[in-house]
């Protein structure tokens, strides 16, 4: 089994092994004590940590982390409590309050309401040779949102992206979807890693790359 | 000065959340740069913690803010869509209504409404005057364009008012805020007033003396109205528009989700209901 990030372990919750993370509880999740268990139902990096994805964080104060597409927070949430400064990128208004919250109890994890296609809109706040970027955005253009990103990452950087298939094209068949996708993304990125993710999340593909 | 970074602490100072939460929220910049060691070596922060701290209290201002500006811009979007998909509609039926009118001189098998334009449009040989089947093609789109409207409709309002949506439904959540003006004019109005929105006409004719007050308006169309025998129809009346008003409150000033008030609102229907005993009644029209 990989290791995880420092700050991510696994601990028994109601007689069950399970991911978990220390902070402030964001959505109900069970505690015990100051952790807090990572459902990876709900999370599609969680899921890949609990599928045994090739960890690409290190996780403490000083991981940076770019989270684009973080809805009221759940996920980001998770990596905000076992990394250093987080910056959460998330375009619909609604889900933006929410993840207001989480960030309130989270000193380095910071909101911004942006579209993750136009990052001109947060160059100006998101710092360079970002560690790790997380895409997990749900929309058409997927791979697009990543290659857009590209400028914020360090060369020895890593993406983690989790692809909805039905979000690029409700008509095709998924598999058709995650090659497109691969093929687009492969001029700005190396991939490293691409497993679907079925057991927590229908047609999603989770894909680990490195820039070129 | 010439050499300007970019950055978004350019123009602002350590202390003034405000005007750095506007700084985030309307610059921009091609590329990123390292802000926080920029924000150190020119003084605009003590140390990198000092940076971070700042820009946290600047992101989460600039963030609440806009997403709140936004979500008030949202309610305008749905007032506009919820009163074109009304006006679609009714163009659809008053033009259908003559349709079927005029085709029925020239059809063995004529019909009514919408029904029979979209029937009229699919068979290319029912009628062969093309006018007329032109005139039923301008049905269908008018209903088809309606029904896209509510398709936007569904989507749109839940994040507008999601209470309010839990409670009712997408459709008559904007019909609501469309006949208060606003969500912010719904959230200020009482349950009275809520409950007889939409019968304003009726509410006019009692005022005037020559009508009983009406028990409701557009709220009729909520499942728990309808599905009320008539005689307890006012009392469940009242109950959907004291949460609905509660709800809109919620929407409008402090936006996070009381799924309570939906099970609040079941029980108390539940116990209406229970009063209709064998008068048990989901029959519509039987009522004032
Ligand atoms: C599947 S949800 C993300 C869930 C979240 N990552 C978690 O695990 O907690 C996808 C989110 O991406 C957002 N999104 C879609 N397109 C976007 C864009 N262009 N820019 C920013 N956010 C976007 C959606 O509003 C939605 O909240």
């Amino acid at each position: 089994m990989t290791d995880l990030p420092n700050g991510v372990e696994r601990r028994e919750f109601d007689g069950r092994e399970r991911l978990a993370t220390e902070g402030e509880p964001v959505y109900g999740e069970p505690t015990d004590g100051t952790w807090r268990a990572w459902d990876p139902n709900r999370s599609k990096l969680g899921a890949m940590f609990e599928l045994g994805f090739e960890t690409v964080f290190d996780g403490g104060p000083d991981e940076r982390v770019l989270y684009l597409g973080a809805a009221s927070g759940t996920t980001v949430g998770h990596v905000a409590d076992f990394s250093g400064p987080t910056y959460a990128v998330e375009f619909a208004p609604r889900p933006a309050r929410d993840l207001v919250s989480v960030a309130e109890s989270r000193s380095r994890l910071f909101p911004l309401l942006a579209d993750a296609r136009l990052p001109e809109q947060y160059a100006h706040v998101v710092e360079a040779d970002i560690d790790v970027i997380v895409q997990d955005v749900a929309t058409r253009g997927q791979a697009r949102v990543a290659i857009e990103n590209r400028r914020f990452l360090a060369d020895d950087g890593r993406l983690v992206l989790a692809v909805k298939a039905r979000s690029e094209d409700v008509t095709a068949a998924p598999t058709d979807v995650f090659d497109r996708v691969r093929d687009q993304l492969s001029e700005t990125y190396e991939i490293l890693e691409a497993r679907r993710l079925d057991e927590f999340h229908t047609d999603h593909l989770g894909i680990v790359a490195r820039p070129r | 000065m010439s050499d300007r970074t970019g950055a978004w602490f350019e123009d602002v100072t350590r202390h003034e959340t405000a005007a750095s939460a506007t700084a985030i929220r309307s610059g921009s910049h091609a590329e990123p740069a390292p802000w926080p060691e920029l924000a150190v070596e020119s003084g605009a922060a003590s140390d990198e913690d000092d940076y971070y701290d700042w820009l946290h209290d600047a992101t989460v201002v600039a963030t609440a803010d806009a997403a709140q500006e936004l979500e008030r811009a949202d309610d305008r979007q749905l007032v506009h869509a919820v009163r074109a998909m009304d006006d679609c509609r009714r163009t659809a039926n008053e033009l259908a209504e003559r349709l079927a009118e005029w085709a029925g001189t020239v059809d063995d098998d004529p019909g009514t409404g919408v029904a029979y334009a979209r029937r009229i449009v699919a068979d290319e040989t029912a009628i062969e005057d093309e006018t007329i089947t032109s005139l039923a093609e301008r049905v269908v789109d008018l209903e088809d364009e309606a029904l896209a409207l509510e398709e936007r409709l569904d989507r749109v309002a839940p994040t507008v008012a999601p209470n309010l949506v839990a409670l009712a439904d997408p459709i008559l959540a904007a019909r609501l805020i469309s006949l208060a003006g606003s969500l912010e004019a719904l959230a200020k109005q009482p349950s009275g007033t809520i409950q007889v929105l939409g019968a304003e006409d009726a509410l006019f004719a009692h005022l005037r003396g020559h009508a009983p007050s009406p028990k409701h308006g557009v709220i009729y169309t909520h499942e728990a109205v309808r599905g009320t025998a008539p005689a307890n129809r006012g009392s469940a009346a009242r109950a959907v528009a004291g949460k609905l008003a509660i709800a809109a409150r919620v929407d409008h000033y402090a936006g996070d989700r009381r799924p309570e008030l939906e099970r609040e609102l079941a029980a108390r229907i539940e116990t209406i209901q229970a009063r209709d005993g064998a008068t048990e009644s989901t029959e519509a029209g039987t009522d004032d």
